[in-house]
C-alpha cells in the first residue's frame, strides 16, 4: 500500500494516524473516566494518570503530524455521490472534530501544568508548563476538559455511525476507504 | 454631692468598663498576618501541609477576661492551596470538599476556658463540608501591642484534629490518614 494519499485511497499514512487517533480519544476517555474513581491504594492511583497524560501529549503530537500530512498529502475528496447536505456536514464535523481535540488537550495540559510543572512523558521528554497560576486555572480547565470529552466522544460517535450508514446503507466506499481500499 | 459622684461614678465604670470590656479585633486580611493551615499524614511516613488562602473573620478579646473573647471565621473552601494543582483540584472535588456544594466554612466561638498563662481552650461550631460539628481548639496567645503604624494588634495560634469521616469527606486516605490538623495563627488588628 502507498504511503500518500492520492485522488481515489488514503494512504497508510493517514489510514495509521486516523485509526490511532481513534483508539487512542477513546483509550483516554475510559481511562480518564475510570481513574479518578481509583482507590488511594491502587495500583495504578499514580500510573493511570501517567499514562492519561503521557498518551494525551504523544496524541497531540499525532494531531500536529495529522495536520501537517494533510497539507503535505491532501486527502482524496469528498464521493462524488455525496450530497451538497452531506459534504457540508461531513467538513463541519470533521472541523469540529479536529478543533474540539485540540481544545480537549490544550485543556488537560492546563491542568497538569497549572502549578508550573512539567508533565512528564514516560520519562522520555518532559513538557514544561507555559500557561501556569491563573486563579482557578486548574478547575476551570479541567471542567472544560471533563465536558469536551464527553463532547468529542459524542461527535466521534455520531461520525462513526454516519460510517456505518454510507457503508451498509448507501453502501458506498466512505468507510472501505478510510481502511485501503482503491475507490472510483 | 452623692448625685455628683454617683454620676462620676457610673460615668467612669461606663468609660472603664468600656476599656475593660472585651476589645474587637479584625483579622489582618489586608497585611495577611493570618493563615489557615492544615496538616495530614501521608501514608504514615510524612505530613502534608496544605492552606486556605481565602478566609476573614474577627475576635474580641481582654488579656484580663479570657473567659470572655470570641471568635468567628469565614473561609472559602476553594482556596485550598496544598502547593500541587492536580491535588487541590481533586482536594476541592467532592472526593473531599466538594466546594461546589459547600462554598464556605465557618467557625463560632461558643465558648472559652482558659487552661493556663496564655492558653486556652476554645470550643465552638465548625462547618466544613455542610456538617456542622463542635470543636474543641486548643490555643495560645502569642502576644499584643502597638505596632509600628499606630495601630493596636493580638495574635493566637490555635490547632484542632478533626476526622475527616466526621465531616462527611468521603475518599479514605489510608489508616494513618484519618484525621487532619488544622492550625490557624492569625493576627488581629484592635477596632
Amino acid at each position: 500500500m502507498q504511503w500518500r494519499n492520492s485522488a481515489r485511497r488514503y494512504g497508510l499514512v493517514s489510514i495509521l494516524l486516523h485509526w490511532g487517533v481513534a483508539l487512542a480519544v477513546f483509550g483516554l476517555f475510559g481511562l480518564g473516566l475510570w481513574m479518578v474513581g481509583l482507590d488511594y491504594y491502587s495500583n495504578w492511583y499514580r500510573r493511570a494518570p501517567e499514562l492519561h497524560k503521557g498518551i494525551g501529549i504523544l496524541l497531540l503530537l499525532a494531531m500536529l503530524l495529522r495536520l501537517l500530512w494533510r497539507l503535505a498529502s491532501p486527502p482524496p475528496p469528498a464521493l462524488a455521490s455525496y450530497s451538497p447536505a452531506t459534504r457540508r456536514g461531513a467538513a463541519l464535523v470533521h472541523a469540529l472534530l479536529y478543533l474540539g481535540l485540540f481544545a480537549l488537550m490544550l485543556s488537560g495540559y492546563l491542568i497538569s501544568t497549572a502549578d508550573g510543572r512539567a508533565i512528564e512523558v514516560f520519562g522520555w521528554f518532559a513538557v514544561p508548563a507555559t500557561l501556569s497560576g491563573v486563579d482557578g486555572q486548574e478547575d476551570l480547565a479541567g471542567v472544560v476538559h471533563r465536558w469536551l470529552a464527553w463532547g468529542m466522544v459524542g461527535l466521534a460517535a455520531l461520525h462513526a455511525l454516519a460510517a456505518l450508514k454510507h457503508h451498509f446503507i448507501d453502501r458506498d466506499a466512505t468507510l472501505s476507504r478510510m481502511l485501503g481500499r482503491e475507490h472510483d | 454631692m452623692l448625685k455628683k459622684s454617683l454620676l462620676a461614678l457610673s460615668l467612669g465604670s461606663l468609660l472603664f468598663g468600656a476599656q475593660a470590656m472585651a476589645a474587637d479585633y479584625k483579622i489582618d486580611k489586608e497585611g495577611q498576618h493570618a493563615f489557615v493551615n492544615f496538616k495530614i499524614s501521608h501514608l504514615g511516613y510524612s505530613w502534608l501541609y496544605g492552606t486556605f488562602k481565602d478566609f476573614d473573620g474577627s475576635f474580641s478579646f481582654d488579656a484580663a477576661k479570657p473567659e470572655a473573647s470570641k471568635v468567628q471565621v469565614e473561609l472559602k473552601t476553594a482556596s485550598v492551596d496544598s502547593n500541587h494543582a492536580e491535588r487541590d483540584k481533586h482536594l476541592r472535588s467532592a472526593d473531599f470538599l466538594n466546594v461546589a456544594k459547600h462554598p464556605t466554612a465557618t467557625f463560632a466561638s461558643t465558648g472559652v476556658k482558659s487552661t493556663g498563662a496564655g492558653t486556652a481552650d476554645i470550643t465552638g461550631n465548625l462547618t466544613l463540608n455542610g456538617v456542622t460539628k463542635p470543636v474543641v481548639i486548643a490555643a495560645k496567645f502569642v502576644g499584643e501591642g502597638d505596632d509600628p503604624w499606630g495601630g493596636y494588634r493580638a495574635g493566637f495560634e490555635g490547632s484542632t484534629k478533626l476526622k475527616l469521616k466526621d465531616f462527611d469527606i468521603q475518599k479514605d486516605l489510608g489508616p494513618a490518614s484519618q484525621e487532619v490538623e488544622l492550625i490557624i495563627s492569625v493576627e488581629g488588628v484592635r477596632q
